[in-house]
């Protein structure tokens, strides 16, 4: 029963950390209506950011101000250049762009800071907790803890700046209706400009922890593919969706990696490991078909 | 100045409704098939035929199939890749283990195959649209290439799944050299491309129109919502299931599951974004601009760096072929999102009055 329990702690911290992406997803979504496919894309910018900064002999704080400032010339320039000129376009072409975008960041990332695999060292251990070792014989490990508490932070952080600052109004505003935000004097083009910086930011915080965690590489563009089914499962729309999404997709994952293999083997010859890669998406898409706009997503009405 | 209608008048309804109801149009065409068919074969080298006819016309199909989904369907698709990977095995199956099976018809088979695994992953398309399909679709995509790698039995017990195909033998004819393969796949792909053309411009392609602009109106004057958009996904699949057989009996002989990655998904999507979604001819268009991009710049770059003395290694050059991927489909989307097909279009606008304005 303790190994159940390891199990699903491990699943629900290694969720919060699909959250964090899922969440740069939710803030985009919310505020311009585009599925922005290359958050995988920029956090992979942002932790070479961090890690390129610190190879040129940059301390720890000011690599992580300077992969902020490029993060947010990254969000102005992507309002400038793309979403500026697609207002009006069908939403599904914006979302292709953003697949061009991800492209684009893909290459451009390497080229400014080189693409070999580099450990990043934040100063947090991957190591069990002796405590909990001791009391309930469950290995937990305290990075993710750590991880799971600057998520939670994270959260907070982003929760009383939408809900208490102008700005944040301002973005509530523009999510709500972009027209109506518009008429009463939004600058809709600052606002979305803003939105990707933040979601800039989330990038970074969670690119800084999946690359402490697994080593700054070309992996951590699939940490958006990660975080998709967190999405549908949780509704576009909603910070909360995004992270009971990921700590559901995240024990689930790691339960069925588990205990579903080996009742595979029982039926078929064969090794059947690595159901990771599509189970998220099965369970998600089931889960779709009982509820389309997903747990906390907006009930959508369709007009002729 | 030669390219008017003026003076074609049409008499039978039959005239007014063929594909090319303009006679310029109708000689040009004949005229790239006599080149395709008769001047290519003549003068092209192997490396041409193995390195750029070949996988043009194989990937020019599948663009096909994802267009009739997404472009005419407006049913966005990220799993193209392996439903092209579903007709590539099921198609060698039919060919190991049925003795004496033609090949032609194991194709056959390889696409209603497809088009029933299709339709298995379409139908979340009658619950949930847009975003959350395309996400949906993805499922496909992971799940697919799993069970390949997984289940032996579907690559006969090879390791890892890779299956290395038979030759091609069609009535005692051995397609055995580029020259001969590269004549099969044009005749299918343009039967095929013939087929779709046909059916975007029936009741069929009109209804999948009506279901792309808005789903609810379309239900409302009276088109079968679950039927249509079955239909589209079949239909899709069946391409993209043909597609993956020429791929892996014509193109490279030997294929593994992982070959039809999410990267091969969205090649196949951003060759009808840049050709043009909604448009047969994009198809062909795309998939040329798309295969033929990669080369351009793995010649171009290398030659640019040395005459301007930047130090320019292999990894530079696929960064850039990234960067230029990606900064392409964002101006197309930008500048032009009817793609190449729509250009096309607008120069032969501009050439019926040339060079007399009025």
């Amino acid at each position: 029963m303790s190994f159940f329990f390891e199990v699903l702690i491990g699943g629900l911290l290694a969720g919060v950390m699909y959250s964090m992406v899922a969440l740069g997803f939710v803030l985009i979504y919310k505020a311009s209506g585009v599925l922005n496919f290359a958050q995988g894309a920029m956090v992979y910018l942002a932790a070479l950011s961090v890690v390129g900064c610190m190879e040129k002999g940059a301390p720890l704080w000011l690599a992580i101000i300077l992969a902020f400032a490029i993060m947010t010339a990254f969000g102005i320039a992507t309002e400038k250049f793309v979403l500026r000129k697609m207002v009006n376009q069908p939403p599904i072409a914006l979302f292709m762009a953003t697949i061009g975008l991800s492209f684009f960041i893909e290459g451009l990332a390497p080229m400014l800071f080189g693409n070999d695999v580099r450990p990043l060292d934040i100063g947090l251990v991957d190591e069990p907790i002796p405590a909990i070792l001791d009391a309930f014989n469950i290995v937990v490990s305290r990075f993710d803890l750590a991880a799971a508490g600057i998520a939670a932070l994270l959260v907070v952080v982003l929760a009383l700046f939408f809900q208490y600052t102008r700005v944040g109004r301002a973005l509530r505003a523009v999510a709500d209706d972009h027209q109506a935000a518009l008429s009463i004097g939004i600058p809709l083009q600052h606002i979305w400009a803003l939105v990707w910086t933040v979601a800039g930011f989330v990038a970074l915080v969670s690119g800084m922890l999946w690359g402490a965690r697994n080593g700054v590489q070309f992996a951590l563009t699939f940490t958006a593919l990660k975080a998709l089914p967190v999405l549908i499962l949780g509704g576009f729309t909603s910070v909360p969706g995004a992270i009971v999404g990921g700590l559901i997709i995240g024990a689930s994952e790691k339960l069925a990696e588990i205990y579903i293999p080996p009742v595979m083997q029982s039926m078929f010859d064969g090794n059947f490991g690595g159901i990771e890669g599509w189970f998220p998406y099965v369970m998600a898409l089931l889960f779709l078909l009982v509820r389309p706009e997903g747990l906390f997503g907006e009930k959508h009405i369709d007009r002729v | 100045m030669f390219y008017r209608e003026t003076g074609q008048f049409k008499t039978t309804y039959a005239a007014d409704q063929q594909i090319f109801p303009i006679r310029q149009d109708r000689i040009g065409m004949l005229l790239l098939l006599a080149v395709a068919f008769v001047g290519i074969p003549l003068f092209a080298s192997e490396y041409w035929f193995t390195a750029i006819l070949l996988p043009f016309l194989i990937f020019a199909l599948a663009a096909l199939g994802l267009n009739i989904l997404t472009g005419y369907a407006g049913q966005l698709s990220l799993g193209s890749a392996a439903f092209m990977a579903v007709g590539a095995y099921a198609a060698y199956n039919f060919q190991v283990r049925i003795d004496g099976m033609p090949v032609l018809v194991s194709f056959l088979l390889a696409g209603l195959t497809a088009a029933a695994v299709g339709i298995l992953f379409g139908l979340p398309s009658l619950r949930i649209k847009g975003f959350y399909l395309a996400v949906a679709t993805l499922a496909a995509q992971f799940f697919i290439v799993w069970c390949l790698t997984k289940f032996p039995y579907l690559s006969n017990d090879s390791s890892s799944g890779v299956i290395s195909l038979p030759g091609i033998t069609i009535l005692g004819f051995a397609f055995d050299t580029p020259r001969s393969t590269y004549l099969l796949v044009l005749t299918l792909v343009l039967l095929l491309a013939l087929a779709a053309k046909n059916l975007v411009r029936s009741t069929t392609g009109r209804a999948w129109m009506a279901v792309r602009d808005m789903d609810v109106a379309a239900e409302v004057i009276g088109i079968r919502l679950m039927h249509t958009k079955l239909l589209a996904f079949a239909v899709s699949s069946f391409y993209c299931g043909v597609a993956g057989a020429l791929y892996a009996f014509c193109y490279l002989g030997s294929v593994e599951p992982d070959g039809f990655s999410l990267d091969m998904s969205f090649k196949i999507l951003f060759m009808i974004i840049v050709g043009g979604v909604g448009s047969i001819l994009g198809s062909f268009l795309g998939a040329a601009f798309i295969l033929l991009l990669p080369i351009f710049l793995d010649i171009s770059l290398p030659a640019a760096a040395s005459m301007l003395h930047l130090p320019f290694d292999n990894a530079t050059v696929s960064h850039i072929q990234l960067m230029v991927f990606g900064a392409l489909i964002m101006f197309f989307l930008v500048v032009e999102p009817h793609g190449l097909a729509r250009l096309w279009q607008i120069a032969k606008e501009k050439l019926r009055l040339w060079p007399f304005p009025h």
